[in-house]
Order: structure tokens, then sequence, then C-alpha cells
């Protein structure tokens, strides 16, 4: 008998803490994963009001959030590995300017 | 009974490995520390009753994403990350506050204003996986499409973005 | 009667020499100029003849029309009636032999076709000053004689004081016209109208007291003496006058002496509807062109450079003539107009010929005995003295004389005035006779310089030796006016130009309400005029004893100080010590204007206008306001830094913002 709050209170820590990893680390490959540690927050969020409102919407929809992320991560990657290439660092501060 | 306390006990590893995350410096530990994090949340997935959703947040979160998520960095031999200087005021000054404030202010709100919430029964409901693909394949036809052609076009970007100038 | 014709012919002749005056010969400038000129006069006096034919009806000519607003009409038209038409033979004859004299004057100086464009520029603009029958029109022939006047003054313009003097004159006109214009204003509110014609029966038909007061018309009056005094160098606004000598000498001649400054006078004469109803205005006048004849007549005596000495001497005729104007004796004031456009312009030419001859220099102190050198210049100059000293039988003399005449017996005159002018007709004998005995006899005090690159102080008239005679053209004009300096008086003997002027210009022994029936009633004015003259002739001849004597004692000091005992002027003069240095400086007028009102309006320019108000408040504003957007843009930019967790820290801080709103929107 777990009051539904205490279900959106962890969502909501989740999400805080992503948002909280995006601000505060260096690395551009932290920082990606704040960004899926957000998106778990979220899905979390979308199962429990599934579930209270004996509705599978929600299911379906974290279903197609973690298609979304899973090719949100690849793409992402990538672009990460490419400007490794170039700018030789993982320093997100260091890539701040269009062109070298 | 049983369900508050597997809850608590699975949500304070979420909680856990998430400030542990923030706290490392070596990027492969915070990666295993977010794959700590999927494992509980596909617990507490289970303990709403969702076993579908709870089964592919191993198998794609936690087993294909972070695994990529792991060979890049070794890929890319992250080490630590280093003290820079250049940091960002307005992040530390305004991002950081602003969330407290936004988080705090949702907190705050769900333990006051919602006391006698719902509560979630254990059992009472289940996101099998029939209902979904039922679902998928009925309502939620076109969408499904639509993400498989998006999960074509991620695999020819990424091919093409982390392509060695040759 | 194409009276257009008269102020347009000139102007063609400016326009073609401004214009292509660059390529041509000199022949063809002054070609050009000469028979543009010509063209005029003959037009002149040939509509002249048909005016005096005609039974002097005055000629009108209705060109177009200029403005018309609701009633309000000014039209482009010309008129010639008795004042118009002394006043346009005066200017296009004089003007004329000028034209001919400046052939020859200017012939090795630079800008040739400058100087005969801006020459008939500006008999252009004077004739449309004369023949206008609006006062409109007659504004435009006024300003544009002061800009002919400026080009003219600063013809050398490479030289500071010149531009300078060109300036002075300008400025000092354009206050006069301040006035002048304010007065046009007035014309048109009180009573609608500004030609001649109407304005005249519309003053003439309200007497004193009734919708339009004297207040009004002595307003306007006094308003059209300011302008009048810029314009005619009077006390205040006289100083430009010794200062436009700057220009070349036919120039003096033209504009400073028989013809521009003269329009003045001829602009009082022109209103005498108005001043004859306004008697304060005309005692004004009166005060200021006697004040101003003796206070310029004093300057003269001191005055050491040939031309300075004229240009005081116009000075203090033209208080003569508005010392006439000011006791309403109109007709006097314009006799003496036309008398002193012959010998002042006499004796400005021949004095350009005298500094042609000796190369340049213009003291009088480096001249004497010039008589052997240059007998014509001598002989013609000598008919001109007598005539500006009131000789008899010289035009002079008649003129100065009814001035006097006036100024003592008119209802407006006064014996102060009188006196006054009498002690000025012994100064200005007693000056003139000095310049001439200075200028032509003794011995030659000036350096034979052998030929070379002479460097004369003004007009640069170079390199000769021994001092010469001028050439004939120079001579010829000379001659001319000689003739005109004895004769021309003739023709206001026994009052026959007053009787001649008198429908345009009220005889001033009648009262100014009988005036409003004058201009029919030309047959009762002799009747008139014969009574009180027969009463006082017995007077009228006493003063005129006084005057001649009063000349001719001048003539006498004159020819004691400087003939006879030639070491005496020096010892005077010093024994005179600080009194003469005042009045050799001029009584330091210029000082005083420049300390008074040149000074505290330029450092007040300076420090308000420029510095606080243009620099400070209009820049200041567009510079804040520029800046403003400057830094506002510079505040923006650092938004954009590149810095990817800056953008997330905003994009936080604005999502909380959004989310705590809601929140706190949902609770309520």
């Amino acid at each position: 008998m777990v009051p539904l709050s205490w279900y959106l209170l962890l969502s909501a820590f989740l999400f805080a803490s992503g948002v909280a990893g995006f601000l505060i680390r260096r690395n551009i490959i932290t920082i990606f994963m704040s960004i899926e540690l957000m998106l778990n927050g979220v899905n979390l969020a979308f199962i429990a009001f599934a579930t209270v409102r004996h509705s599978l919407n929600g299911n379906v929809f974290v279903f197609f959030v973690m298609v979304v992320a899973a090719a949100e991560a690849a793409v992402g990657l990538a672009i990460i590995i490419a400007v490794y290439r170039t700018r030789e660092t993982l320093n997100v501060d260091r890539v701040n300017l269009l062109k070298l | 009974m049983l369900e508050t306390v597997l809850f608590l006990v699975f949500a304070a590893i979420c909680v856990g490995g998430a400030i542990n995350l923030l706290a490392q410096k070596h990027p492969i530990s915070s990666a295993l520390s977010l794959i700590v994090v999927m494992g509980s949340l596909a617990m507490v997935y289970l303990l709403l009753g969702a076993e579908f959703v709870a089964a592919i947040q191993i198998i794609i979160y936690a087993g294909a994403i972070m695994v990529l998520f792991v060979f890049v960095i070794m890929l890319l031999n992250a080490g630590e990350e280093e003290r820079s200087a250049t940091g960002s005021r307005v992040a530390m000054v305004l991002g950081v506050p602003g969330l407290l404030a936004a988080a705090g202010t949702i907190g705050w709100v769900l333990l006051r204003h919602d006391p006698a919430s719902t509560p979630v029964v254990i059992g009472e409901f289940h996101g099998t996986a029939h209902a979904i693909g039922r679902l998928l394949f009925h309502e939620f036809l076109l969408p499904f499409e639509v993400t498989s052609v998006l999960i074509l076009i991620a695999i020819m970007g990424a091919v093409v973005l982390a392509r060695r100038e040759e | 009667m194409k009276l257009w014709l008269i102020p347009l012919l000139p102007l063609a002749g400016a326009a073609i020499n401004g214009l292509f005056g660059r390529r041509f010969s000199r022949k063809l400038i002054a070609a050009i100029a000469l028979a543009f000129t010509a063209a005029s006069l003959l037009w002149a006096l040939v509509i002249a003849s048909r005016f005096l034919s005609g039974g002097q009806v005055p000629i009108a000519d209705h060109v177009a029309t200029w403005l018309q607003i609701g009633d309000f009409r000014i039209e482009y038209g010309f008129l010639v009636d008795q004042l118009s038409m002394v006043m346009m033979l005066v200017v296009t004859g004089v003007g004329f032999l000028i034209h001919i004299y400046s052939v020859a004057y200017m012939e090795h100086e630079g800008g040739y076709y400058r100087y005969f464009s801006y020459l008939n520029l500006f008999m252009f603009f004077m004739l449309t000053l004369v023949l206008a029958n609006n006062y409109l029109l007659m504004f435009v022939g006024w300003e544009g004689v002061g800009l002919a006047s400026y080009l003219l003054i600063g013809f050398f313009f490479r030289r500071d004081s010149a531009a300078d003097a060109g300036k002075k004159a300008f400025i000092t006109n354009r206050i006069g016209d301040f006035g002048f214009l304010i007065a046009l204003f007035l014309l048109v509110k009180n009573f609608g109208t500004l030609q001649f014609a109407d304005l005249f029966d519309k003053v003439v038909k309200y007497s004193p007291g009734a919708e339009v007061g004297v207040g009004v018309l002595t307003a306007i009056a006094l308003l059209m003496l300011m302008g009048a005094t810029g314009k005619s160098a009077q006390i205040p606004l006289y100083v430009w006058l010794p200062d436009a000598m700057e220009g070349p000498t036919p120039v003096s001649a033209l504009i400073h002496a028989a013809t521009m400054v003269t329009a003045g006078v001829y602009m009082i004469c022109r209103s005498n509807a108005i001043f004859s109803r306004a008697p304060i205005a005309l005692t004004v006048v009166a005060i200021i062109g006697t004040l101003t004849a003796f206070f310029a007549a004093s300057i003269g005596i001191t005055q050491t450079d040939i031309k300075r000495v004229l240009a005081y001497s116009t000075v203090s005729q033209l208080g003569y003539m508005f010392m006439a104007a000011g006791v309403a004796a109109y007709s006097a004031a314009i006799f003496h107009l036309m008398t002193h456009a012959f010998f002042k312009g006499l004796l400005f030419l021949g004095a350009g010929s005298v500094i042609h001859g000796v190369g340049g220099e213009q003291d009088m102190r480096k001249m004497g005995g010039l008589k052997k050198y240059m007998p014509w210049t001598f002989w013609t100059m000598f008919a001109a003295t007598c005539a500006i000293s009131g000789i008899p039988f010289f035009a002079g003399f008649y003129s100065k004389d009814e001035i006097l005449w006036q100024a003592f017996s008119s209802p407006h005159g006064s014996w102060i005035f009188w006196l006054v002018g009498v002690i000025t007709a012994f100064m200005t004998s007693f000056y003139m006779f000095r310049l001439l005995f200075m200028t032509f006899t003794g011995e030659y005090r000036g350096t034979i310089e052998p030929a070379h690159a002479g460097h004369g102080s003004h007009d640069d008239h170079g390199h000769h030796g021994t001092p010469h005679e001028s050439p004939w053209m120079m001579l010829g004009p000379l001659v001319i006016l000689g003739i005109l300096s004895v004769v021309g008086g003739y023709v206001g003997v026994g009052h026959r130009f007053e009787n001649f002027l008198a429908p345009v210009t009220p005889s001033v022994l009648s009262e100014p309400q009988a005036a409003a029936t004058a201009g029919a009633e030309t047959a009762a004015l002799p009747a008139q005029q014969s009574e009180p003259a027969s009463e006082n002739s017995g007077l009228e001849d006493e003063l005129m004893a006084i005057s001649i004597l009063c000349a001719f004692s001048g003539l006498g000091l004159a020819w004691f100080l400087y003939v006879k005992r030639r070491d005496l002027p020096d010892k005077i003069a010093d024994s005179l010590g600080g009194l003469y240095t005042t009045v050799l400086n001029k009584y330091y007028v210029d000082q005083i204007y420049g300390a008074a009102i040149i000074r505290p309006l330029i450092n007040g320019s300076r420090a308000i206008l420029w510095r606080g108000i243009d620099a400070g408040a209009i820049d200041g504003t567009l510079n804040a306001s520029a800046k403003g957007a400057q830094e506002t843009g510079g505040a923006f930019r650092r938004l954009q830094s590149g810095n990817i967790r800056s953008y997330a820290g905003w994009v936080a801080a604005g999502a909380a913002v959004v989310v705590i709103y809601m929140v706190w929107m949902g609770t309520r």
C-alpha cells in the first residue's frame, strides 16, 4: 500500500538529479548519462500513473520513450565521438566555439 | 507491508545510484551507477505491475544503451574529469538553485496536498506483454511504424557521424 | 510698357557673365556687361520720356501674380512715377558710367568676369528695389543689393580684411532688415496689403485715433527706420560702411555712394504717407540723421586714408538726407540724393584714379603735388569738392541749402537741426578741401619706386614708377560726372523739384490731413507754397548767406592748414591729445560693439548653444541612446557564450519559474 505520491517523489528526485548532473558535470559523456537519468525519472512517473488509472497507455508510451532514447543514445554517442576526434577533448567547456 | 519495504529498499538504491552518478569523477563509475539505477528502477516497475516494461528496461536500457555508453567511454579512453577553470556561473547561480526550488515545490506539493493519495496495490493491475502488444498493433500502429523508421535513421546517422574521415 | 526689361537686362548680363564668363576674353566680358547696362539705360530713358510727355501719369506694369492668399495679394509689378523715375535714371545713368570706368580700372585684376557679373547683378536688384510697386518686391531688391554688396566688398576674397568687411556689411544689414521685416508684418496685419497704391490709400483714409491708431503707425515707421539705418549706414548701424572700402573703388562709388546706401532714403520717402502720420517717428528720423551727419563729419576730419574720408563723408551726407526726410521735406532729400550721387560718385572715381596713378597707395600723407601729374583728375575732383561743400552755383549748394532751409522752417523742423547742419556743413567743407589739398598740392611725398613688382596696400594697382594720369576710359566718366556736379543742381532751383515730386511726396507745408487729397490737388500746391515763400524769403536768404559763409570758411581753414602752414595740423593734433585720439579711432565704436554685443553673443553661442545644447543635449541624447543600444546588445551577447552548461542553466531556471508558477496557480 504505497501511496502514489511516493512514486512521484522518487520520479521527481531522479529527474532533478539528472538536471543537476547536466549542470554540474564537465564530461560530455557524463552529461549524456544525466539525460538518460532524466528520461528514466519520467518513465517512472508514466508507469505510476498508468497503474493507478488502470490504463495501459502509459506503458505503451514508456515503450516509445525507450525506443527514442535508444536512437538518441546511438546518434548522440556518434556525435560525441566526432567531436572528440576534432576537439581532442571531452571537456564540455572547451567545446564553445563554432569554428576551431 | 512487504510492498512498502520493497519499495523503500529499491527506492533507496535508486537514490543512492543517482547521487553516486553525480559524485563520481570517472565516467565509467558514473556509467556503472547508472546501470544500478536502471536495475532498481526495473524492480520498481515490477512492483507497479508493469512486467513488460520492466523486462525491456533491463534488456534495452541497461543491456544495450548502457553497454553502448561503456563501449564509447572505453573507445575514447575518457579519463578522470579534470578541473577546468571556466565553469558556468549561470549554471551554478541560477540553474541549480532554480532546480532545487522547482523540485522542492513539487515535493512540497506532493507531500502536502496529496496525503491521502491513491495507494498502489501490488497485483491489482498488470501490464502484460500480451495486452501491450495488442495496443501496439491496434491503436498505436502508426507510432510503432514510425519509431521503426526512426531507428533506421538513427542507425544510418550514427554510422555516418562516427565514420573516420578517409 | 515693358518696365520689367529695365531690371532684367542687367540680370541677363550677370547670368551670362557669371555662367560662361570664365572662358571669355576680357573684352567680351566688358562688352556684355556694358551692352546690357546700356540697353537698360536706354530703355529707362525711353520710359522716362514717355512718362514726361504723357502728362506724368504713372506707368504701371503688372507682370504676374506672385502670391495670392485669400484677400492678400502680391504681384510682380513695376511702377514708374516721379519718384521712381528719378531713382531709376540715377541708378542706370551713374551705374553705366561706373561700368565704363571699371573696364579700365579692373584691367589688371583677377576675376574680371566675376566682378562684372556681380556688378550687373547689383544693378538688377537695385532697379527691382526702386521700380517695385509693392513692399515685398522692394524687399527682394533690398536684400539683393545687400547680397551684391557683400559679394563685391569681399571681391578680393583672399584678403582676410576684405572677407571680414563683407561679412560685417551683410550682418549689420541683416539686423536692420529684421526691423524692416517686422514692419512689413505689421503692415500686412493692420492693412492687409503691401501694394503701394492700395496701402497708401488705406493709410491716408485712417485718421489718427480711428481703427488703426497712431501707435501702430509709429511702430511701423520706427521699424522701417531701423531697416533704413542698416542699409543707409546711419547711427547705430553705420559701422559697416568704412570697412566696405576694402572693395574695389568703383564698387565704393556705385554701391556705397550713389545707389545702395540711398535705398534707405528712397524707402522712407516712398513711405511718406506712413511717416507723415507718425510725428514721433519723423522726429526720431531727423535726430538720427542730424546726429549721424555731425558725428561722421567729425571722424572724417582726422582720417588719413583717402577712401575712409570719403566713406565717412557719405555717412555724413546720408545723415543730411535723413534730416530732410525727418522734417518731412522728402523732395529735398531726394534732390540731395541725386546731386550726391553725382559728386560723391565722382569723388570716389577720382580717388580711384589717384590710387591707380600712384600705384596703389591710399594714405594721403604719402600723396601730394599730384596736380601736375593728373590735371584732369584734379579739376574734376575740384568740381566735386566744391559741390559737396556747398559752394554756390555748384549742384550740392542748391540741394544742401534746401535741406537746411527746410530743417529750419518746416513744421516738423527746429533751429537745432539747422544749427547742427550748418556746423556740419562747415566741417564738410573743411575736410573735403583738406583731402583735395593734401592730395593734389605741395610736393609729392610718396616714394617713386622703380618699376618692380609693387605691392600697393589695397587694390593692387601695381608697378608704376612716377604718378601718372589715368586712361581715357576712366577719365571720361569723371568728366561727365563733373559736368553733372555743376549743372545737376539747376533742376531744383525755385521749388521746381519739389513741385515735380509733389504727387508722390506731398509738400512739407501741407498738413497730413490735407495730404489725403494731395493726389488730386496738384494744382493747389504751388499756390500754397508761394504764400509762405514770400513771407520767409528774407529769412531764407539770410540763412543761405550763413551757410555760404560756413562753406567758404571751411575752404579757408583747409587752405590755411594744408597749403600755407603745413606744420600746424600735427601741432594741433598733439595739443588736443586724447580728444584727437578718440576721434581718430572713430570714437572706439567698433570696439564698444565688439565688447558689448559681439563678444557676449559669440561666447554665449559657444558655451550655451554649441557646447550645451548641440554637443551636450542633442548629440548627447543621440550618443546616449546609441550607447544604450550598444550596452543592451553587449549584455545580451553574454547569453551566447557557447558554454553548454550556461545554456542548460538558463533553461533550468526558466523551467523552474514556469513550474513554480503553475504549481502555485494550481494550488490556489
